[in-house]
């Protein structure tokens, strides 16, 4: 039977009625909000990835409000040059602060083990990821790591930055071991998550789902599980020697012992380099299911999407000499990392063509999730050239330890990871909670964050390339009043999250209830799922008749 | 919770089958044996750098190591190896008490490894060759052999470490064995610990040779 809109459309896709819908509630009697145990006892002892991935979202969402703290005192502090309200060193911690708390205690686990761990199983129709009980490891270990990290705080914290480069941070007397002793232990919860991530995709496909027949969310998490699992140790040997370094002396980066400083970054960055992919993969993930879903087409390229993926993963190992073009390496060194740094940025490149694409002659809907994908179109495009800027040596000579660096990172990173994780939250949060978040407020707040971003950062890109050094807790009175505009836009983004906060906190128990596909997408979660998903997420295993994104074959079914 | 014959004990609800458990397990078992060998990689990265640097500071200390306990390490090792694989053969044939004999000769071996390695660091503690900042000794020509002993103290810990860990599970499975856990249906556990324990060896196997008989 073909659909009179579009003749060409043979199937529909199915739509998940709950058996029972509760009347005071409006949700479906049976999820697994209620059901599969009830009380703090039952989450905190559960090993059902939805509720894992509930009890990754509080605490990761803590992490981004105390680090998103620290970056407003630091910016607080930058207004004026020399003393607001923080000395020098006071200063250093808090930068310091800043970056360890927003990369391992943040934007790493971020979209993995938040909406990876909810919507993994969901998108390939398995009942749950295939090591349910490590998955619940890997959040304690995250909280003990988070712990561990925290201590740092009340006992003179670092002030190494979140590089803790040597000989500085063998020899600092602030609290360095708490810092790289939490980071190791909080690598173990990003390898436990990689793992199972790997395994899952491997092993618990519904029959019939092939590779190519998975979601790209899938392709972008399994990608960064990749990482996960390769890169991650090699950090956790670099701040074991570093700890070993302090407390015994054992000299490994210590010339007058016959070490050498440099060895440290290298180690540092081997991992360093591979985990900014850990950060932006996911995002990618997401970008594609959102472009699709919000386009109602399949994406253009899906598989040079799906293998740029697993290219990034593998080219990312190859190119972390680029972040120490100053160190004194070869020149030959530092010729190969550069071109590999720009051969790098193809696949990426890649993938922004083809959502781009994509988006041509496609039904668009401005939802809110979709505000998200634009701003990430234009942010990580812009984050990812100025990349390729500072890949080139000749540049990166005069850039390097300025603020155009901290611009770039922040436009790839928050441009680009943090907006494809908001704009994925608001997309999900329907199926979550099975309540839909207020548009108006998530329209405003989308426009305060968007507006407050480029403020903060783009205007850093122009601070660097005149000569604002990174990591300065005083400055030459010329490049104030664009370090004042910086940090009013600092304030405006953080407002602007405030209010991404308070909406989908407000959805949770009052937003309208949304049924199974208010979104009309066709992956697993939301034709085959109710909204919340039944504890075992399927009434019976998915039969598997077309690929994620047939828009073109496939009529999905909206609910209101 | 009563089973059916069709749905055993040991089969976890979220898989569809024995089948897949397994095929699970041994996949994950697999990669976090690669997280291990990239964890050791840094630490053999920074021997191979630092004996190309100093080639003649690692062939002075490294004569301050003895070779025949060392040998004697690496024969208990690869003992143990085969009384943990014989381990898994045996549950294969169901001879489960047998299967228990066999874990507790791989304990046994790896205790006696320990032995043998506390022998080692307290000699090295008593005469002063100590790692880094601790280092006393003056016996060994030549500026920094610091160096030598910090990587050779933090690579054999770590691995002693790991070798004390394995103990710590083939124990849990001596445990579980007299529980009537496993049998010829099934003995997953066993096996992924055999494969750890292997790569324990293996890792030894490498660190002896560059350790006890560089030079």
């Amino acid at each position: 039977m073909s659909n009179s809109a579009n003749p060409s459309v043979t199937l529909r896709a199915p739509l998940v009625e709950p058996d029972r819908i509760d009347e005071t509630t409006g949700l479906p009697r049976e999820n697994y909000l209620h059901d599969g145990g009830r009380g703090l006892k039952s989450w905190l002892l559960t090993m059902d990835h939805k509720r894992i991935a509930i009890l990754y979202l509080i605490t990761v969402s803590a992490a981004f409000f105390v680090g998103g703290i620290m970056a407003l005192l630091v910016r607080l502090e930058l207004y004026l040059p020399d003393k607001q309200f923080f000395g020098p060193d006071a200063y250093n911690q808090l930068f310091t602060l800043h970056g360890a708390i927003m990369i391992f205690l943040f934007i790493i686990p971020s979209i993995p083990a938040i909406l990876g761990n909810f919507v993994l199983p969901l998108q390939i129709g398995a009942k749950d990821v295939a090591f349910p009980k490590l998955n619940l490891a890997s959040w304690y270990v995250y909280v003990f790591g988070a712990a561990f990290t925290l201590i740092s705080v009340f006992t003179n914290a670092a002030d190494t930055g979140w590089t803790f480069y040597t000989p500085y941070s063998s020899s600092t007397s602030t609290s360095v071991i708490p810092m790289t002793m939490g980071v190791f232990i909080l690598g173990f919860s990003s390898i436990f998550t990689g793992l199972n991530f790997i395994v899952t995709v491997h092993k618990l496909r519904a029959p019939g789902l092939t590779w190519f027949k998975m979601p790209l969310m899938v392709w972008g998490l399994y990608a960064t599980a990749i990482i996960q699992v390769l890169a991650t140790p090699v950090l956790g040997i670099t701040v074991l020697l570093l700890t070993l370094e302090r407390a015994f002396g054992i000299g490994i980066f210590d010339p007058a012992m016959g070490g050498d400083p440099v060895l440290y970054q290298h180690f540092f960055w081997f991992y360093s380099h591979p985990a900014v992919y850990i950060m932006i993969l996911p995002g990618m993930g997401i970008i594609s299911d959102l472009v699709a879903s919000f386009s109602h087409r399949k994406i253009f390229g899906y598989k040079f999407v799906a293998f740029s993926s697993m290219a990034i993963a593998l080219v990312s190992f190859l190119v972390w000499g680029h972040h120490m073009f100053t160190s004194g390496q070869s020149e030959i060194a530092v010729m190969i990392f550069s071109f590999l740094t720009f051969m790098v940025g193809i696949p990426s490149a890649i993938k922004v063509f083809n959502w781009t694409t994509t988006l041509y002659k496609g039904s668009i809907s401005f939802s809110v999730p979709m505000l998200y994908v634009f701003a990430f179109l234009f942010l990580f495009t812009i984050g990812g050239l100025t990349g390729i800027v500072i890949g080139a040596l000749s540049l990166d000579v005069h850039l390097h330890d300025t603020y155009f660096i901290v611009a770039h990172f922040h436009y790839v990173m928050v441009g680009g990871t943090v907006m494809a994780m908001v704009g994925g939250l608001y997309y999900w949060w329907p199926k979550i909670w099975g309540r839909m978040y207020n548009r108006t407020l998530g329209v405003f707040a989308w426009l305060l964050v968007f507006v407050g971003f480029n403020m903060t950062f783009f205007t850093q890109f122009i601070l660097g390339s005149r000569g604002m050094p990174r990591r300065y807790w005083t400055y030459l009175e010329q490049f104030q009043p664009l370090h004042a505009f910086s940090s009013s836009g600092a304030m405006v983004m953080g407002l602007g999250f405030l209010l991404v906060g308070i909406n989908l906190w407000r959805a949770v128990k009052h937003g309208k209830p949304s049924g199974s596909n208010p979104w009309g997408s066709l992956t697993l979660e939301w034709t085959h799922c109710s909204s919340p998903p039944l504890p075992h997420n399927f009434k019976e295993t998915p039969r598997i008749d077309y690929g994620a994104y047939e828009y073109d074959k496939v009529l999905p079914t909206i609910t209101k | 919770m009563a089973h059916s014959a069709t749905h055993p004990t040991w089969l976890q609800h979220h898989f569809s089958d024995a089948h897949q458990q397994r095929e699970s397990s041994k996949l994950g078992m697999w990669i976090f044996l690669v997280t291990e060998i990239l964890f050791f990689g840094g630490l053999f990265c920074a021997y191979a750098i630092y004996h190309a640097w100093n080639p003649e500071i690692f062939h002075a200390a490294h004569k301050a190591l003895d070779w025949r306990l060392g040998g004697l390490n690496t024969i208990v090792l690869i003992t143990s190896s085969l009384t943990m694989a014989l381990a898994i053969r045996s549950l294969q044939v169901n001879r489960v008490r047998v299967a228990s004999g066999y874990l507790w000769a791989t304990f046994l071996l790896a205790a006696t490894f320990m032995v043998v390695k506390y022998f080692e660091y307290s000699h090295k503690f008593h005469v002063g060759q100590l790692p880094g900042k601790y280092y006393t000794y003056t016996g060994i020509e030549g500026t920094n052999p610091h160096i030598f002993f910090s990587i050779y103290f933090v690579m054999t810990g770590l691995h002693g470490l790991h070798v004390l860990i394995g103990m710590g599970v083939i124990l849990w499975l001596i445990v579980r064995n007299r529980k009537n856990h496993f049998s010829a249906q099934y003995y997953n556990p066993v096996e992924m610990t055999g494969l750890y324990w292997h790569l324990v060896d293996l890792i030894w196997i490498y660190l002896f040779p560059l350790l006890y008989l560089v030079g």
